[in-house]
Order: C-alpha cells, then structure tokens, then sequence
C-alpha cells in the first residue's frame, strides 16, 4: 500500500467522526462530547488535506494557505467567543452562510481555471459531465444559502443600520412571487446544462451566480421573522449539500459524506422544527401569512395593572411558572427575570420554575440558553410536556411576552393555530403577562386569554416591566 | 478501493479528475447512503438541543474546507494564481471562519445549557 493511499484511509476517519459527533448532539448529556469529536474529525479531515498536499510533485503555496487559514480561525473564533448570547441566532446563520459561500467558491475557482487559462486542456467525456453539473448545482445552492442566510440574519435582528440609521427588514412575497421562484431555478438548470458543452462560456458562470443570489433573497424575503429559526434551518441542511456537491466536482470522499450527512440531518432538524410550530415546510415557504390586515380586527379592551397590584398579588403565592417568549428575548430581561425568581423564592418562599415552549423564541432552545446566561439552573428549566400537569396547582403564571404559544384557541382545533401544543398557562390561578400592547402574534389570532378575569396585564417592554415589578416586590 | 482525486494523484497535465462511470456510480451511492444515515442519526432530539445541534451540524458543513485547500493548491502550482488562487484563498478564510466559530459558538452554548447537572435525556 502506497504511503498516498492512506490519505483515503484519513477521511474514513474524519467521516466516521462526524458522524459519531452529530449522533451525540442529539442527546443532552453526550452533547459537549459529541462537539468535540465533530471537531476532532475537521482537524484530522484538515491535516489529511495538508498532507496530501505536500505529498503532492509540486510544491503548495503554503504562505498563503497557511495565512488563509490562521485569518479564518482567528475571525471565527473571535466572533464566536465575543458574541452575545441573544444575538446566537444571528451568528449561526451568519456562519451558514459563510460554508455555503465557501463551497460555491470552489467550484467557481475550480470552473474559472479553465476560464483564464485557455491552454489548460479540458477534461472530456464523463469528466466534464460531471464537474460543470456539480459546479453548476454548488453554485446554484451554495450562492442562494449565502444571501438567503445574510437575509436571515438582518430578519433576525430585525433590521439593518446604515450610517447609523435603522432600516426595518421588510417582509414581502406577493402570491406570483412562487412561479417566479420555479421559473428562476429551471433556468439555473437549464444554465448549467447549456454550459456542459461551453464550460469557457462566462455568460453562463455569471448567469448562474446572479440567479441563484437573487433565489436566495427572494426565498427568505416572505417569511416572517417568527419562522427564521426554521429558514435558517432548512439554509444549514442546503449549505451541507453545497459541500457535498463540491465533493463530486473535485472528487473527494469526506465532502461528499459530511456535506450529505449535514443536509440530511438538517432536514430532519427542519421538519421538527415546523411540526413543534404546527407548519408544514411548503406553508413556511410559500405562503406568506400572519399579515397585518388582522390586526385591525380587535374589538375588545382590557385595563392594565400596574406593579404594586402583581407585587402585592405575588406575596403568599406558593408556586410561580414563567413563562417566557419572545418578548423576553427581544428586550432581554433575563437577567431581571432571574432577579425576580430569587426575590421571590427568597421573601416569600415560593416555589418557582419555568416552562419552556419548544418554539418560544427565534430558535429552539433560544429560552434555555437566554436563562442560561442569567445562570438559571437547569433544573428550574421544565419542558412544555412536563410542567402542562402542573399548571393547575399554580398560583401565578408569569407569561413574559409569550402570545401564540399559550393562545387557549390551539386548542379548539379552528384557524390557524389549530393543533399547536401550547403552555397551559390559562390553567393557573392567576396569569399575569407582561406584553407591549393586545395586539395579535404572530399567527393573527386574537388571544383569549389576555381577557380573562383572572388575568392581569402589564403593558410595557419585558424589561421595564420586570425591572419595575422587582422593586415593588423589595418596597412591599 | 475507488480512484479518488487525491492531490497527491492529480493529473495536472489535464486537469481531470478519472471520472469513470465506476466512480461516479461509487460517488453517487455514497451520497445516497450518507443522506439515509443523516436522516436516521437525528430521530429524538430534545428541543432544547435543536440550537446547538444545528449549529455543530453547521460547523461541519464547514467540511467544504477541504475543498478549498486542495482548491488553492491546485490554483497556486497550476501557474496561474490569478483569479482562481484569489478566490480558493477567500473559500479557506470563509470556511475556517465558518469551521472554528461553528464548533466554538456550539461549545459555547452546550457549557451553558448541557454542561449543567439535566434532568434526564
């Protein structure tokens, strides 16, 4: 066995790897492990390549390989350690984008060898076949997940600061936009089947590149905000397949397992995703919904309470649920929330925990690593499924800007929230929901429970509210 | 054992990778196989892992890495470091960034949700 042949024998390693890594994500206790062995398999793919390469006749260019990679990690892990916990989402897909970007480059590198070197002899036969479809179908994905994921990422953070002036990402996908999509993707394939037989033709290099750009944005830009963590996914499944038909263009085994292995495993992550938001994919892609319209539609009143009333309701209660959403996320009071959990397990001796809807938030898991922040203990953090029996020997349900996820009309098996498991929070004696204003969620359906008698609302931003609810507990 | 395009066995003189219909049927298989193996790895995940696992699986679609070194070699002592070694080096920055923060910003997260005692699996 040639000393070379083992370069084969390195990614079996680093393929095997991966795949016990992603096998141990999936459960909570072999996580952390199951990271470190996914990056153990990227630094064995990595010093394979290395030594492949120097095994190769000719020298590599190893000063700027080198520099390449000591840039990338050091941004990287900059970004990575410098983030803040809210703005996790937005980094995760803006990562995404980055791997897709890095994929579509290759073969655009690979495609454009041929372009500026025209002595360069063309391969033939099969040969060509094979790299312009796999060139064509990296391009087409791996450009559409870079601007769809930086789309995500601005719709994430809500919008976009230009010169110091906030512009709102707009949100807009008109019905015909879906025959255009179609439309738009034919001719991509199209393209790259054209572009077989003139693999020197930059129009269609171009060509590819602009469209598969522009799919991108148009793909992200009608989904609402509330259903980025599900685009995000569904963009990280795609950038996985970019990686793997890079794999086919330049023939290497490990692209082709990991990049297949992420694309499916992501699209499994995506299909949970939408069945915890009772979505189904094609819904969250092509139609627009949750519109402004309804908002209109509001008829009912409720009259606020102020702090001093929940203080003084919140002394003698013996169990408190909170019940966090994404108003806690967006004015990030968990710091005040935890705050709020040991004032009252400390002056009135309350039992509390929290109830964690698989959606609240922008991401699965966004509340738990919110609360983890504030160093809430794992413990308190109570599963929808686990804590729902409990609700009704609960004193007070503190809902901080959660709608769809506790609306009581889930149940009624009408409208658009029909069937979605919500937090019974409408079950505890007493509900009090810190909310800006009555106006809908994401879904547009009017939530009953705002009206209850046993409800109290605090209109205001989370962490006014909680901020202002915490020093009326230490004045009482 | 299939004749994989290795740098060590690039045949320079005309670029082409030894695609056979042998190797493609090969290629071709593996990526079935390994999109039936992903689809089976990820069945019951807690929803609080859904972040981090996407995460780390994103970190390791950063894999295309490997494709972006071999990418820049064959680029750089191809003769022509032109615009195809320009854009394999923006291809090895964007996939190391893409690699290191990934496994970094999941290792992050996991501390903070999973490292602590848990409830169960």
């Amino acid at each position: 066995m040639e000393f070379n042949e083992w370069i084969d024998i390195g990614y079996l390693i680093a393929a095997a790897l991966f795949i016990f890594g992603l096998k141990k994500l999936g459960h909570p206790r072999t996580a952390p492990r199951g990271n470190q062995l996914g990056a153990l398999g990227m630094l064995v793919a990595v010093l394979t390549t290395i030594l492949d390469m120097e095994l190769a006749d000719d020298p590599a260019n190893w000063t700027l390989i080198i520099a390449g990679l000591a840039i990338g990690s050091l941004i990287g892990y900059w970004m990575a350690v410098k983030v803040e916990m809210t703005g996790m989402p937005e980094l995760v897909a803006l990562f995404n984008g980055f791997g897709g970007a890095a994929s579509a480059l290759v073969a655009l590198s690979e495609s454009w060898r041929y372009i500026e070197d025209t002595s360069l002899a063309l391969p033939t036969g099969l040969d060509i076949q094979v790299i312009m479809i796999a060139a064509g179908l990296s391009a087409l994905v791996g450009w559409m997940t870079l601007t769809g994921s930086l789309l995500a990422m601005f719709k994430l953070k809500g919008g976009i600061s230009v010169f110091g002036k906030w512009f709102k990402t707009p949100t807009w996908g008109p019905t015909w936009l879906n025959p255009v999509k179609v439309i738009l993707m034919l001719t991509v394939l199209a393209l790259i089947y054209m572009s077989i037989d003139d693999p020197r033709n930059t129009d269609y290099l171009w060509a590819i590149i602009g469209i598969s750009s522009l799919l991108g944005i148009i793909l992200v830009l009608p989904i609402g905000g509330a259903d980025m963590p599900v685009v995000v996914s569904l963009l990280n499944s795609l950038s996985g397949i970019a990686a793997a038909f890079t794999g086919f263009i330049i023939g290497n085994s490990v692209l082709i397992v990991a990049g297949s292995l992420v694309g499916a495993s992501g699209l499994i992550l995506t299909f949970i995703m939408c069945k915890a938001m009772n979505r189904t994919l094609p819904d969250v892609l092509f139609k627009s919904f949750g519109g402004s319209g309804e908002k209109a539609s509001l008829t009912r009143t409720k009259v606020g309470s102020d702090a001093d009333e929940v203080a003084m309701m919140l002394d003698g209660a013996q169990k408190v649920i909170i019940v966090p959403g994404y108003g806690m996320a967006v004015s990030q009071c968990q710091h005040q929330v935890k705050e709020f959990a040991d004032l009252i397990a400390e002056k009135y001796d309350t039992e509390v925990s929290y109830a964690i809807h698989p959606v609240a938030g922008r991401m699965p898991g966004h509340m738990n690593v919110l609360l983890a922040e504030a160093n809430v203990p794992y413990e308190q953090l109570i599963e929808m499924d686990e804590i729902n029996p409990e609700f009704p020997d609960c004193d007070v349900a503190l809902v901080i800007g959660a709608n769809d996820t506790t609306n009581p009309a889930a149940r009624t098996g009408e409208g658009p929230l029909a069937g979605m498991p919500i937090i019974d929070a409408d079950q505890a004696r007493t509900v009090v929901i810190i909310k800006r204003s009555l106006s809908v969620g994401y879904a547009g359906v009017d939530n009953d429970l705002f009206y209850m008698d046993k409800t109290m609302m605090m209109f205001g931003d989370g962490k006014k509210m909680m901020t202002a609810l915490n020093n009326a507990i230490k004045e009482s | 054992m299939y004749e994989w395009r290795n740098a060590s066995k690039a045949d320079k003189t005309n670029g082409g990778i030894g695609m056979t219909p042998e190797l493609l049927i090969g290629s071709i298989t593996l990526f079935v196989l390994s999109i039936f193996l992903g689809f089976e790895l990820i069945t019951k995940v807690p929803a609080t892992l859904h972040t981090p696992l996407m995460s780390g699986a994103n970190a390791i679609s950063g894999i295309s890495i490997v494709g972006a070194l071999l990418g820049a070699n064959v680029a750089y002592d191809g003769g022509n470091t032109d615009l195809s070694g320009i854009l394999a080096f923006i291809a090895v920055v964007l996939a190391m960034i893409n690699v290191v923060g990934g496994f970094a910003v999941t290792n992050r997260m996991l501390n903070m949700i999973a490292g602590k005692k848990n409830r169960g699996a």
